[in-house]
């Protein structure tokens, strides 16, 4: 019985930290704030800068890898930000300090989770990565198999992906600038939509990775300004923090014990295997390794990316301590004044107020602005890893067999950011209301289940073949949806029935598996003369894959 | 690229000594970051209590915090180590290797 009510808690825990990643959660709390003047003329500099930079991209992107790759002439350290940049989401910033100040360590356990695959990525895929892609990771899959075929799976599974990601992000960002900047939800939606085509489609690479980079450096310095003036309240001493949290803290001293996150292991080995290889399967993450001019700033900009990223989730830990006394213990920070109750603004505002709190209107400005950039930054890379998935392995490689002319599949490209642009604004306001917290979760599940293992096949397998990549890839992606919209998350809370058919909340430890039983059964039965052809092409392909040897330099400036 | 080509780059030692070096430096690291990490998942599975005590008596840091903070670094530092000796020797090799073919291929 115990046991039983450990795996409840869990999972009903898990079920919220999930929708702390997906933006502050929904269901009618968000009341309009009063127009947020700091916060709307910080960000219009932040646009201003932005366009600038668009402008002056613009110039630069001429053909196709420009528009995909930045030409290959961004630097290792540029790239690094970047990366960096598309990782940390203001979900990350807003939902992981919420839950150190709601759960403590797990959030911290949480965070390790999601950091913990950057360095596998690097060690067993970065080489490979750069040495067979040029634009999309369907180039390495799609390498030595049927094309059509891998590629149009691939491009499903990619744009499965980036329309669940797009789909959380911008209903996290318009409810997100309801609430910092008074603005209306669909106005909130209108920006975000245009300004992210606006970058795409005149800048492409070149003003996306900009935007990041700018962006992350925003982030990164406002974080440590707010991490800095809280811990001066505490004398600097993690251990005066601590006693303090720990005294305040309705857990107690169990603040800093493993909580009820992560109890059961089966959702604790999931999530794990789905935050690691996921990461690993997001397709403009995996865009970003063909960014740079070589093999060496490739492997350079992981290290950069995994150093911000480890110093910025360390800083949240902070954050979140901290916010548990100084936001925890003041009342002006709780609908009616009363401590303990709901946060104003919802739970996912404790970094906000912590701003507030030490630095006052300016800073909650800044980081609000923050928060605004970030998510236009992210979607302007979901965004033109989707059109490049749709332009790139669809329309010339598929339906024109390669024989498209780059200035047409640019064009293709741009109408495709469009078209990505206003789903994003038709879904996200038509999602408004709706809880969208798995949908973040999904895109990790389907990232980890439908695009890595058939990618890490393709890299490490001789024996995979065309009917086994595609088997794997579909069952994979499939599974991961079957086990997301049968789990409690959807199941239950969004459609309303009384109990969930699949009792996990992360499908990754169950799809990931499906996915390779699948292609490896389907590569073994398959004794056709192409697949033989296939699981020869796996030497040359070996070779250049460790070599980079005859890889297209994507390099021309 | 020819087929041909390959297959000679195949034969040189040197690929086969990239190759094997490399390999193993790489799943060395893999394996150490994996085995840490899931490790570390397990005992917060089924240990947790072991993680919420403090390194040392009167301590406010707990050994959780302390390990995985440990981590955040080691497994940051090991992405240095694997750059900086892929950028350095690996990549040197790899080089070395590429001017072999395309002297052969004249």
């Amino acid at each position: 019985m115990h046991r039983l009510a450990r795996i409840g808690l869990a999972l009903g825990l898990l079920t919220m930290s999930v929708m702390a990643f997906a933006g502050p959660p929904v269901g009618g709390i968000l009341e309009k704030q009063p127009t947020n003047w700091h916060a709307i003329i910080m960000f219009c500099l932040f646009v201003a800068l932005t366009m600038g930079i668009t402008y002056w991209a613009a110039g630069r992107t001429k053909s196709t890898a420009d528009f995909y790759t930045a030409g290959g002439g961004i630097t290792g350290f540029q790239n690094g930000l970047a990366i960096a940049g598309d990782y940390m989401s203001a979900a990350t910033l807003l939902g992981l300090s919420a839950m150190v100040y709601g759960q403590g360590y797990d959030g911290y356990i949480y965070m390790l989770a999601f950091f913990a695959g950057w360095p596998i990525i690097l060690f067993l895929m970065a080489e490979r990565l750069r040495n067979l892609g040029r634009f999309t990771f369907s180039d390495i899959t799609a390498y030595r198999l049927d094309q059509s075929k891998v590629r149009i799976m691939a491009a499903i599974s990619s744009l499965t992906v980036v329309c669940f990601y797009l789909l959380a992000q911008m209903v996290g960002a318009g409810q997100l600038i309801k609430l910092l900047f008074g603005l209306e939800y669909k106005i909130a939606i209108f920006i975000v939509g245009f300004l992210m085509m606006f970058y795409v489609i005149f800048g492409g690479m070149v003003a996306t990775t900009w935007v990041q980079i700018i962006k992350a450096c925003m982030l990164l310095v406002g974080g440590t300004l707010v991490m800095v003036l809280a811990m001066s309240k505490f004398g600097f001493s993690y251990h005066n923090l601590v006693e303090q949290a720990t005294a305040v803290h309705k857990l107690g001293p169990k603040l800093m014990y493993p909580g009820s996150l992560l109890a059961d292991p089966v959702t604790a080995i999931s999530l794990g295997l789905g935050l690691m290889f996921g990461t690993a399967g997001l397709p403009h993450i995996l865009m970003r390794f063909f960014t740079v001019t070589n093999a060496k700033e490739a492997r350079k900009s992981v290290l950069y990316a995994s150093g911000f990223v480890s110093y910025f989730f360390n800083v949240i830990f902070l954050i979140g301590l901290t916010g548990i006394i100084i936001v925890g213990q003041n009342g002006s920070f709780f609908e009616g004044g009363k401590i303990g109750g709901k946060l104003i603004g919802g739970g996912n505002m404790v970094a906000m107020h912590l701003a507030k709190a030490v630095g006052g209107n300016m800073l909650l400005g800044f980081l609000a602005a923050v928060a605004f950039a970030t998510i236009l930054a992210v979607v302007s890379g979901l965004a033109l890893a989707g059109a490049s998935a749709i332009s790139h392995d669809l329309y010339a490689r598929v339906i024109m067999k390669g024989k498209a002319s780059e200035a047409t599949e640019i064009k293709v490209s741009k109408v495709a950011v469009i078209c990505l642009g206003f789903i994003a604004i038709v879904l996200g306001i038509l999602f408004e209301k709706q809880n969208i917290a798995f949908m973040v979760g999904l895109a990790f599940g389907v990232a980890a289940a439908a695009n890595f293992p058939v990618l890490i096949l393709s890299m490490y397998w001789k024996g995979l073949t065309t009917r086994g990549a595609l088997w794997g890839g579909y069952g994979g992606l499939i599974s991961a949806v079957l086990f997301v919209l049968f789990s409690k998350s959807v199941w239950v809370d969004v459609i309303g029935m009384k109990v969930a058919l699949f009792p996990y909340t992360q499908p990754a430890l169950f799809a990931m598996p499906i996915a390779f039983l699948l292609a490896y059964i389907f590569s073994k039965i398959d004794g056709s003369d192409r697949a033989k052809a296939e699981i020869e092409a796996f030497e040359d392909q070996y070779v250049r894959g460790q070599t980079g040897f005859g890889a297209a330099t994507s390099s021309k400036h | 690229m020819s087929s041909e080509m390959y297959e000679h780059m195949r034969a040189n030692p040197k690929f086969q000594r990239l190759v094997a070096r490399r390999s193993r430096f790489a799943w060395t690291l893999a394996f150490i970051v994996l085995a840490m990490f899931y490790g570390f998942v397990l005992v917060v599975a089924f240990k947790p209590a072991l993680l919420g005590r403090p390194i040392a008596q009167g301590s406010m840091v707990t050994i959780g915090v302390a390990v995985e903070l440990f981590m955040f670094i080691f497994f940051w530092v090991l992405t240095a180590v694997y750059v900086i000796r892929a950028n350095g020797e690996f990549d040197a090799l790899t080089q070395d290797l590429i001017k072999d073919a395309w002297k052969e291929n004249k």
